[in-house]
């Protein structure tokens, strides 16, 4: 393996990771309102396609990057007004946003497929940064969806760990009746949670269609929705460890595209399998750990509220 | 009375469909005082305390803070008005640190933690309320609990705080603890409204009391300090005598349930039953006595067959059923009244008459198929037998009242004709005539010759029904009792954990 290999390798491991993490995010603040959303890989398919019409059209990607994340919190919107404000069953709920925003996405880029994208997001230079070795192109050499999503973690972690809306909204996840009765907006909490959700896992797709591709076609999110949902379990519903987790799970998408050129015979199918090796191993070690304490999962994860009336 | 009222409800009236909650209640009460709302079960005192937290809307009356009349939409209103509220179900976040807990209905925007912390410390101290503001509440006794949730109502600056039977998760001790603590609210300024049946708390910390008796108030702002408890008992059960009668004693027979060195793991995996010696012979009561969480759910659990004994063993009528599942343990005599009573003793959707036979159904059936006319026969023989007042048997048993229901329940597992009752909490939530009527039916059942293993909360209905008490602590039998000579207070003292010098019997 030459040093450039190596090199390439970890720019695709940091630049896979971004893609999972943004969705991860989502699915993270999400769960921690109490919504569980099985959705996210409809949402990402929602918002790889908008953003990739929207940036056809205008020629402009950011244009695109925004009505990605419109469509995706729009998805998000139709979940949680499922789930929240009328009471459907998360899990279905999820599954049928999954499998609609699939499909719909398909049917809107029927006369997108193989077209020439109107504008992508290209690397960030960042001048001379780029010219450190390793670090450079790993770190400074990357797309503005790598940026976006450092923000965006470090924004969740502030916010959830910070801020008053922050402890309101894990406590609508923790136990509904005790942030209705300290006076804050379950309904509103969640709804808010799940759009905003919606609009990270909207980005993750305007990522796969502005940058990594870059181009539309069917069923390019390959699954990417579903290891960002195992991811959140894999981080302990923490934004810290979910970068890690994004990392290792990145870095195994990475190795995957490679392994051949590395001359290395190891079947890409059961590498595609390791994310969720990780993460069953992740919930058994949980469960097992947590005989005396708490589980990290939101307690009033995937359960419906409704103000008790006598 | 010079000074304008804290809190004054005029004629407040709540209907529900078939109950009228409040009919004209009236309660006042002015700054600075600990003020105990004492009633029975249904008498409207959480009603009276629903209207005025916001929860419920009155169909007819005024709420007046200070003079002012209010219309609370909401508990959040209430809230902003200066009104806190204990439930008796907490309303904390187990996850979250107690300084989180406190802040949690009124923090800043950006939350500095340590800083949170030491202003929840220092609110803490000056109430005298000891708490450890950076440690998780589900690591927390129910006291601790507790405390935190005085602590939310304070950190709010309620000036009127409502404590819904706050006494029933603590030890004695404990509930000393926040009769010094309510004192110093109301020394503060503050109005404490305190409800409650337990007499000697309402003598020991309040000043004044209002009585309620079927929504209505039937004796206004007493003075605690000159009227005894007899005269507030009086009051709260109207005509209807609380002294029970103890029945007389029979001589008890051979040995029914042996149990003999039983541990046993709780919820969380630690262990909530410790070598647990005890015997339950024909035609006596065995009452359990204990604060709530210490060991007795999970004893009558393992006796049950619903939670694994980790050590002992558990001997029905000379048969060993330590490993046998719930069947096997009913088809060897054991009959079991959960404490759970629409949840693990009653499928709360299915009829009555398909609640009636989920013990017995195997003998109404031909073949594989249930025979409709003897299963609405069997449950017409049972709700004769025990007075089951309910409508149409194929309605869900969910309609019945909470009376009505245990009637059933017991009636189903008496029904059958048991070697041995287990009995945890038949009478907890039933108005008088209900706890008298399962009362009864124990005693009655007892005289049949059947051993009867009672844990119960009520120290007053241990007293009277067993025939030897023990009191469990921490998940040990601490010391036994005789139920006829045995002083209360040493009783007490026992299940706060202090042996008494002299008490096994």
């Amino acid at each position: 393996m030459t040093e450039a290999s190596m090199i390439g390798l970890l720019v695709a491991t940091v630049s896979f990771g971004a893609l999972l993490y943004l969705a991860a995010l989502g699915e993270l603040i999400s769960e921690k309102a109490g919504v569980l959303n099985l959705g996210v890989e409809g949402m990402m398919a929602m918002g790889a396609v908008s953003a990739f019409m929207a940036a056809h059209q205008t020629g402009n990607p950011w244009i695109g990057l925004a009505v990605g994340v419109l469509a995706g919190a729009l998805t998000g919107f139709l979940h949680g007004w499922f789930t929240v404000v009328l009471g459907a069953e998360q899990v279905v709920s999820g599954l049928s946003l999954t499998i609609l925003g699939l499909g719909f996405a398909a049917y809107m880029g029927k006369n997108v497929v193989g077209r020439p994208p109107g504008g992508v997001l290209a690397p960030v230079d960042w001048g001379p940064l780029t010219d450190i070795p390793w670090a450079g192109p790993v770190l400074f050499g990357q797309a503005p969806f790598v940026y976006l999503a450092v923000l965006a973690g470090l924004a969740t972690w502030f916010v959830l760990s910070r801020t008053r809306i922050g402890l309101a909204l894990r406590a609508a996840g923790e136990s509904a009746p005790t942030a209705d009765a300290a006076g804050h907006s379950v309904v509103g909490l969640r709804l808010g949670a799940v759009v905003v959700g919606g609009g990270l896992a909207g980005a993750s797709g305007a990522y796969l269609t502005l940058t990594l591709t870059p181009q539309w076609a069917e069923g390019i999110t390959a699954g990417r929705g579903w290891i960002a949902v195992a991811l959140v379990i894999f981080g302990a519903w923490r934004p810290g460890r979910a970068a890690v987790g994004a990392l290792l799970f990145g870095g195994l998408l990475a190795l995957k595209t490679r392994l051949q050129t590395f001359g290395v015979d190891f079947s890409p199918i059961l590498l595609s399998m390791l994310p969720y090796v990780f993460t069953i191993t992740v919930l058994i070690a949980i469960s097992v750990r947590s005989r005396n304490r708490p589980s990290p999962a939101p307690a009033a994860l995937g359960t419906t509220y409704r103000r008790e009336e006598r | 009375m010079t000074q304008t009222a804290a809190v004054e409800l005029v004629d407040i009236w709540k209907r529900f469909p078939g109950v009228v909650a409040n009919a004209g209640a009236h309660l006042r009460i002015d700054r600075g005082t600990v003020h105990a709302v004492l009633g029975e079960n249904g008498a409207g005192k959480s009603t009276l305390m629903n209207v005025l937290s916001g929860v419920y809307r009155p169909d007819e009356g005024e709420v007046r803070l200070d003079g002012v009349l209010h219309r609370f939409h909401t508990p959040a209103d209430a809230l902003t008005a200066g009104i806190g509220m204990v439930h008796q179900e907490f309303r904390l976040v187990p996850s979250f640190t107690v300084a989180e807990n406190v802040v949690l209905g009124a923090a800043e925007r950006i939350l500095r933690r340590q800083d949170v912390e030491a202003r929840v410390d220092e609110l803490a101290r000056r109430f005298g309320l000891a708490t450890e503001p950076d440690r998780p509440v589900w690591q927390l006794s129910m006291g601790e609990r507790q405390r935190v949730e005085i602590l939310k109502a304070l950190w709010r600056d309620a000036r009127i705080l409502i404590l819904d039977e706050p006494t029933a998760v603590l030890t004695p001790n404990e509930a000393n603890e926040l009769g010094g603590v309510l004192r110093h609210m109301a020394d503060d300024g503050r109005s404490v409204i305190f409800i409650s049946h337990k007499l000697h708390e309402v003598t020991g910390f309040c000043d004044v009391a209002t009585v309620l008796r079927g929504g209505e108030t039937v004796a206004a702002s007493l003075p605690v300090a000159g009227t005894d408890a007899a005269t507030l008992a009086g009051l709260m059960v109207g005509s209807t005598s609380l002294a029970g009668e103890r029945p007389p004693a029979r001589a008890p027979g051979e040995v029914r349930l042996a149990v003999s060195g039983l541990c046993a793991l709780g919820d969380r995996g630690l262990p909530a039953v410790h070598d647990i010696n005890l015997e339950v012979r024909s035609g006596e009561i065995v009452g359990i006595a204990g604060v709530a969480g210490n060991g007795q759910r999970e004893l009558v659990q393992v006796l049950a067959g619903l939670r694994s004994a980790t050590d002992g063993t558990v001997d029905l009528g000379g048969k060993d059923v330590t490993t046998d599942p719930p069947r096997r343990r009913f088809g060897s005599g054991l009959c079991y009244i959960p404490e759970d009573r629409l949840g693990v003793g009653l499928a709360p959707r299915l009829s009555v008459v398909e609640n009636a036979v989920l013990r017995s159904y195997a003998q109404h059936r031909r073949g594989p198929f249930l025979l409709e006319a003897s299963m609405t026969a069997h449950c017409q023989d049972l709700v004769d037998r025990f007075g089951v007042r309910t409508g149409p048997l194929g309605d869900p048993v969910a309609g019945l009242s909470g009376g009505n229901l245990q009637r059933l329940l017991v009636g189903r597992e008496l029904g059958s004709g048991p070697g041995v009752v287990v009995a945890a909490q038949p009478t907890r939530g039933l108005d008088v005539q209900g706890v008298k009527a399962i009362q009864d039916l124990l005693v009655a059942e007892r005289d049949t010759g059947t051993a009867v293993l009672l844990i119960s909360e009520d120290l007053d209905e241990l007293l009277t029904l067993s025939d030897r008490l023990l009191v469990m602590h921490q998940g040990r039998i601490l010391a036994e009792f005789d139920p006829r000579n045995s002083e209360r207070s040493i009783i007490g003292e026992a299940m706060a954990g202090h042996l008494p010098e002299e008490g096994a019997a």
